[in-house]
């Protein structure tokens, strides 16, 4: 019978120390990240009505068409930095216009929000458009 | 089967199939819409047909791994299932809690379906994959904990194999990683980045455990080969797919709000992330090269020796091709992303379960193997597949350069929904893939209702004629 160099229970160990090894460097990374991101998105900035918008736009799905700093689907424009794209007024008046109705071309709900409630979520993609994303987007048009 | 218990495992197995169809059928609606953007809007809006799609998904590959491990686990541990009839009851609260989510999304809008189901007492909804109610994620847990409690017990009592270690292992892995579903800060950054514990957790981490442990499985199974042999590969490949995966979660980190340095991290573990799907292909051949015995069931054979190597060129090749910092720069949240996620997702999960359910469900209809012209329809349902999301893949890879040189990297971008329009040629073939796809699957299913199990005596005869 040959001589086992390399044996199971090895293995075994390899796997088990290598995934406890780089988990325990991974939390530590998570912990530094955790103090580093207040400040990269300007989480003080976030007022009432930052919150309340995000919460809309969580609520009404906007990522199942839409990515928001590259996530979600890729149906839709990117709102990371539609607000700098576009402006305020232009999304004030987007949203409630929809949908376009344009025969054949990609169609967004009409959303049933208030005044207010726009506004809010007009002041989340404000706060979005300003998180230190190591310049991402390339470019205005997302 | 050689332990009754193991047939609790049917069920799960019919409705996976039952729900991948569902799936493919949303595919197809959204394919569609990529086209023809008026297309059954308003009734059934992209976003709605997104969350079942992926959800469907999500739930039917659970529904597989869960029928593979009720089936596995007993036979390993050479012992009964704990309680076959809580495994029966898991079976039905799963299913109706599927059923129920996705006619809440097709018939409830989802701020409504959100405020019904109390999001506002603790918020959850809206973030991919996980947009279930609150109601069907605190029922995913009570699932996820019988099967926990019911494996666990079936393990304890019987022999103790490396391999269900490891299966077993991972399903309370896949259970733990589906916490953060739970916690949903309001700062956006903390959010994407804790979402990624359970996406990237699941498909770069955890899963492949289950991958490499049905795959182990069904090589012991059907081709003989020690089963030292088999578990010391089992080892090494899932050391590797931690040691790089854990830190190269960081490749999702880029862009999102963290800190620069997940640019050298996530790069340098991501790019070593294709070293594990490489060596399962290798595994793969080896163990099929040096099996002892021809197993009648061809078509299972097929899909155990095709799901890594899809699973290589879907998570090892196009997730390779966009995972580096300065290409993610370019390519982050393009169709080359819906590239690698769709044959990544199809070679490795799909696959797997497919391979899995074609080995036990002969077994579990007693019989080691179906007729050959069952198994003809099973293969032709392989290939279609196959080469169907090949062809997906590569039209949205085609549709993710556009997006790169002319919205991306260049001094001119044009608008997006401009570039779009541009790429409407590889959505047209996408949908006719899709519809390639859809004809492979029913070809597959078709395969389960041709009679009569494999004729040793007329097929020996064959072969040696
Ligand atoms: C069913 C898919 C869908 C959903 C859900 C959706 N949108 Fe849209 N949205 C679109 C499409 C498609 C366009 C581009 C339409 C066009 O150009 O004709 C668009 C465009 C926009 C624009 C203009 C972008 C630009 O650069 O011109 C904004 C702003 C916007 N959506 C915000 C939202 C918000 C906020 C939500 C969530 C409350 C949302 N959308 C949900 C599909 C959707
Ligand atoms: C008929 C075949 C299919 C078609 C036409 C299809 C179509 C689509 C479309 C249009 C999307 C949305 C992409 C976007 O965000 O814009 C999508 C998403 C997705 N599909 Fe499919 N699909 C099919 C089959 C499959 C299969 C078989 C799988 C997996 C096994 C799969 C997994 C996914 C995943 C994971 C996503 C989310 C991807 C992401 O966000 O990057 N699909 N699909
Ligand atoms: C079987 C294993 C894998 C599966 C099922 C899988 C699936 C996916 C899916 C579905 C997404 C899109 C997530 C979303 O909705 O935003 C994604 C993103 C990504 N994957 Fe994978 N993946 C796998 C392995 C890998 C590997 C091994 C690599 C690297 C070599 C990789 C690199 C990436 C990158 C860089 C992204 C981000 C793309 C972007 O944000 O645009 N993946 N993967």
């Amino acid at each position: 019978m040959q001589q086992q160099v390399f044996t199971k229970s090895m293995a075994r160990n390899i796997f088990l120390g290598g995934a406890g090894f780089f988990l325990i460097i991974y939390l530590v990374l998570t912990y530094d990240t955790w103090q580093q991101i207040p400040a990269r998105d300007h989480a003080a900035a976030m007022t009432p009505a930052v919150i309340e918008g995000k919460y809309l736009v969580d609520t009404n799905d906007c990522m199942g068409c839409h990515t928001i700093n590259g996530e979600g689907a890729y149906y839709a424009p990117e709102l990371d930095n539609v607000y700098k794209r576009r402006g305020p007024a232009f999304i004030k008046a987007w949203i409630p216009a929809m949908p376009t109705g344009v025969p054949g071309r990609r169609q967004m709900p009409h959303f049933k929000f208030t005044q207010v409630q726009i506004g809010d979520i007009v002041a989340y993609l404000q706060w979005l458009s300003n998180v230190d994303t190591n310049h991402w987007p390339p470019n205005i048009q997302g | 089967m050689k332990y009754q218990s193991q047939s609790v495992a049917k069920p799960y197995f019919v409705a996976a199939l039952a729900l991948f169809l569902g799936q493919i059928v949303f595919g197809l609606i959204m394919g569609l819409q990529y086209v023809d953007g008026t297309f059954l809007f308003p009734a059934i809006p992209f976003n709605v047909a997104h969350m079942c799609h992926t959800n469907l998904l999500i739930v039917w590959l659970l529904m597989a791994f869960m029928g593979a491990a009720y089936y596995i686990v007993p036979e390993e541990a050479q012992t009964e299932l704990y309680s076959p009839k809580l495994a029966l009851l898991t079976f039905w609260v799963f299913l109706i809690a599927g059923a129920a989510t996705i006619l809440g999304y097709l018939l409830i809008p989802y701020s409504v379906l959100a405020h019904a189901t109390g999001n506002h007492l603790l918020p959850t909804m809206g973030r991919g994959y996980l947009e279930q109610p609150l109601p069907i994620k605190i029922g995913i847990v009570l699932v996820a904990l019988s099967l926990l409690f019911n494996l666990t017990m079936t393990l304890a009592k019987g022999r103790k194999t490396s391999l269900n270690f490891i299966l077993v292992g991972a399903l309370w892995g896949l259970a733990l990683l589906f916490l953060p579903a739970f916690y949903f800060p309001v700062d956006t950054v903390k959010a994407s980045y804790s979402w990624w514990w359970v996406v990237h957790g699941w498909v770069e981490g955890d899963w492949e455990l289950i991958l490499g442990a049905l795959l182990g499985f069904i090589f012991i199974k059907m081709t003989g080969v020690d089963r030292e042999v088999v578990e010391k590969w089992l080892y090494i490949i899932i050391a590797m797919t931690l040691m790089t995966g854990i830190i190269g979660i960081g490749h999702h980190y880029y862009y999102i709000g963290a800190p620069a340095y997940w640019i050298w991290l996530g790069s340098v573990f991501s790019a070593l992330e294709p070293i594990p799907f490489l060596m399962l292909v290798a595994f793969a051949f080896r163990m099929h090269a040096q099996r002892r015995r021809e197993h009648p069931n061809k078509a299972a054979m097929l899909w155990a020796m095709g799901t890594p190597i899809v699973a290589f060129l879907g998570a090892g090749v196009w997730g390779f091709m966009i995972t580096l910092a300065p290409v993610q720069y370019y390519a982050h949240g393009t169709n080359l992303t819906a590239a690698h996620g769709h044959l990544a997702f199809f070679g490795a999960y799909a696959m797997v379960s497919l391979a899995m359910i074609s080995y036990a469900m002969p077994l579990l209809r007693g019989r080691e193997a179906n007729s050959l012209s069952a198994q003809r329809w099973e293969m032709t349902g392989f290939w279609l597949m196959v080469l169907s999301m090949f062809t997906i893949a590569l039209t949205l890879t085609g549709a993710g350069i556009v997006t790169i040189f002319l919205q991306r990297a260049t001094d001119n971008p044009l608008p997006f929904m401009a570039v779009q329009d541009k790429e409407r040629v590889f959505f047209f073939i996408r949908e006719y893939a899709g519809l390639g796809f859809t004809a492979g699957l029913l070809a597959y299913l078709r395969s389960f209702f041709v009679r009569g199990e494999y004729d040793y005596t007329n097929n020996v005869k064959r072969a040696l004629a």
